[in-house]
């Protein structure tokens, strides 16, 4: 209930929280994996421990280079981008960024990309691994990514068809106790399938989408902008296909869904939250606005007072 | 958020942008600028041409539709800055020489005024601009129209290059340095890599910039890393 009340009173007053395989989200507003870093670089422009989470740049078992040539080009109202999962590798990551993450006070997620079945397997068990070792102090979730589209040898083939993702999504659940949740691909041939055979094969979430497969060519050279041929939209010109396949696999798991796709307003987080989704992901926003967690969790709370929502929960799912 | 102070055409399609605020940062970073509020998404990275005790200067070339939005502005216009990013040029003695080629003579203003008694060459495929603003800080002030700039350039007699330019000119001077230090007279080579950048901040990669020891980032690692240690694919 709301009462009346200075704002900053009746701030404190409302609920933004969501748990997901008991983890608790301080608010829904998390960062998008590759959008983000590991949150150091944005820690300068505000307090990252305000946000619910961060999912971190997608890791490999090996350290990759990424794609050569253009890795971003701009569209109507969204991006298309080519970055290849530049990474420095599950290891460098545990070695270098963790004792970082040790020091946060938000949902650390990490993001574990893979070429091949037995990477992604391997990747799972040195996070375990790590975790086991430091008693879960700077992983608290592992974000499954079997939907990179800018990966050639692997990563999206995994993430159209769900017979080829049930067997890696079950090994990889056998590989770590950690919360588990898997990011789609909104290139699937079913996205809903998908989604109830990762609740099948015990993940704890999903997130969705990834970025939508794409293309640019540049006329002049008469050649795509991008080596790969074809890279992977985001920002607001996807929000209303995110949003819509949010809402399909909401209406068909139990499991929270992490909605994700062109969110760059607290109007946008609370469409999503309407549609079902536990917590929400924001990505191509950050080069919008440096201080996007910020200001849209500053919004989201004002949205709430203005509609007299104390519990985000109040509302989640309700379309 | 700046103002615009004015935002003069100098050229064909090459504009000189003054905006006021107390906006700083050293030779060779540069800012992200945004003149519009959601669209286009991203912001447009512009490096700096000279900082004044009452705002801070850009040149610009149009060559799309954020920079067209920046040649639309007024005075008065309100204006977005994020920065000063990015690693720039060293602040070095010695004998200095700075080739800038078309919008790429950006960055060397400043420069020029940091480092007093440097030569400078500026190369044009057309029509020059802001040449004589140089001249106060230049030892010695080459100006070409229509040829390669870097062909006036002796590397044997400097100690540090500073090149700004375009993709050709920035591996042509890379190959002048190597020539240089084959021949006995090493001297360090400086480039300011332009890159498509989207965070402008180290966090999303798309920026990146091949070297010998791997990968960097154009927008922290740089933009401007030693000619020697960059890998040109193309």
């Amino acid at each position: 209930m709301i009462k009346t009340g200075d704002s900053s009173s009746r701030n404190t007053e409302l609920d933004l929280s969501a748990r997901i395989a008991g983890v608790t989200f301080k608010n829904p507003i998390v960062m998008a994996s590759g959008t983000f870093g590991f949150g150091k670089e944005y820690a300068k422009f505000y307090d990252v421990n305000e946000l619910g989470g961060i999912s971190g740049k997608g890791l490999t078992l090996q350290p990759k280079a990424g794609n050569q040539g253009t890795r971003v080009y701009e569209t109507a109202s969204g991006m298309l981008n080519s970055v290849g999962l530049e990474n420095p590798g599950v290891a460098a990551f545990l070695d270098k960024e963790c004792a970082y993450w040790e020091t946060l006070d938000t949902v650390r997620i990490v993001n574990l990309g893979g070429n091949t079945f037995e990477d992604y397997v391997a990747g799972a068990e040195l996070i375990q691994k790590d975790a086991d070792t430091r008693g879960r102090k700077a992983v608290d979730m592992i974000e499954l990514n079997i939907s990179c589209p800018n990966v050639k040898e692997g990563g999206i083939a995994f993430g159209i068809r769900t017979c080829d993702a049930r067997e890696l999504v079950r090994a990889v659940r056998q590989a770590t106790s950690l919360p588990l949740s898997v990011k789609l691909s909104p290139n699937a041939e079913d996205i809903a399938d998908m989604a109830l055979m990762c609740q099948e094969e015990g993940a704890d979430a999903v997130s969705l989408i990834n970025t939508i497969s794409g293309m640019k060519i540049d006329v002049r050279r008469r050649r795509s902008v991008f080596n790969n041929l074809y890279a992977g939209l985001s920002g607001p010109a996807i929000k209303p296909i995110a949003l819509r396949m949010v809402h399909q696999v909401a209406q068909r798991v139990e499991i929270p869904v992490i909605g994700m796709g062109g969110i760059s307003s607290a109007t946008d987080i609370i469409e999503f939250i309407m549609a079902g989704a536990a917590v929400i992901q924001v990505g191509t926003y950050n080069f919008m606005n440096m201080r996007a967690g910020q200001d849209l969790l500053r919004d989201l709370r004002q949205f709430m007072l203005e509609e007299n929502i104390a519990s985000l929960d109040e509302i989640r799912g309700i379309i | 958020m700046g103002t615009v102070i004015s935002n003069e055409r100098l050229a064909d399609n090459v504009y000189h942008l003054r905006v006021s605020g107390d906006y700083g940062g050293e030779m060779g970073q540069f800012y992200m600028l945004r003149a519009w509020g959601a669209y286009p998404v991203l912001s447009r990275p512009l490096s700096i041409h000279q900082v004044e005790d009452n705002g801070i200067e850009f040149l610009y070339h149009v060559v799309g539709e954020g920079t067209e939005l920046f040649a639309q502005l007024t005075p008065g216009d309100d204006i977005n800055l994020e920065g000063p990013f990015g690693s720039g040029f060293p602040a070095v003695t010695g004998r200095v020489a700075l080739v800038g080629g078309g919008i790429g003579i950006a960055p060397l203003l400043y420069c020029a005024r940091e480092i007093p008694g440097c030569d400078v060459y500026l190369g044009f495929s057309r029509e020059p601009f802001r040449t004589e603003e140089f001249r106060p800080y230049a030892a010695k002030l080459t100006v070409d129209v229509g040829g390669l700039i870097l062909d006036n350039v002796d590397f044997a007699e400097y100690d540090h290059i500073f090149v700004c330019g375009p993709h050709p000119m920035l591996k042509a001077a890379q190959l002048k340095g190597i020539a240089a230090a084959t021949s006995g007279s090493p001297v360090n080579v400086y480039l300011s890599l332009e890159n498509r950048m989207a965070c402008g901040i180290g966090a999303c990669l798309v920026c990146s910039v091949s070297c010998k020891d791997g990968q960097r980032k154009a927008c922290a690692d740089g933009p401007v890393f030693l000619a020697e240690e960059v890998v040109f694919h193309d």
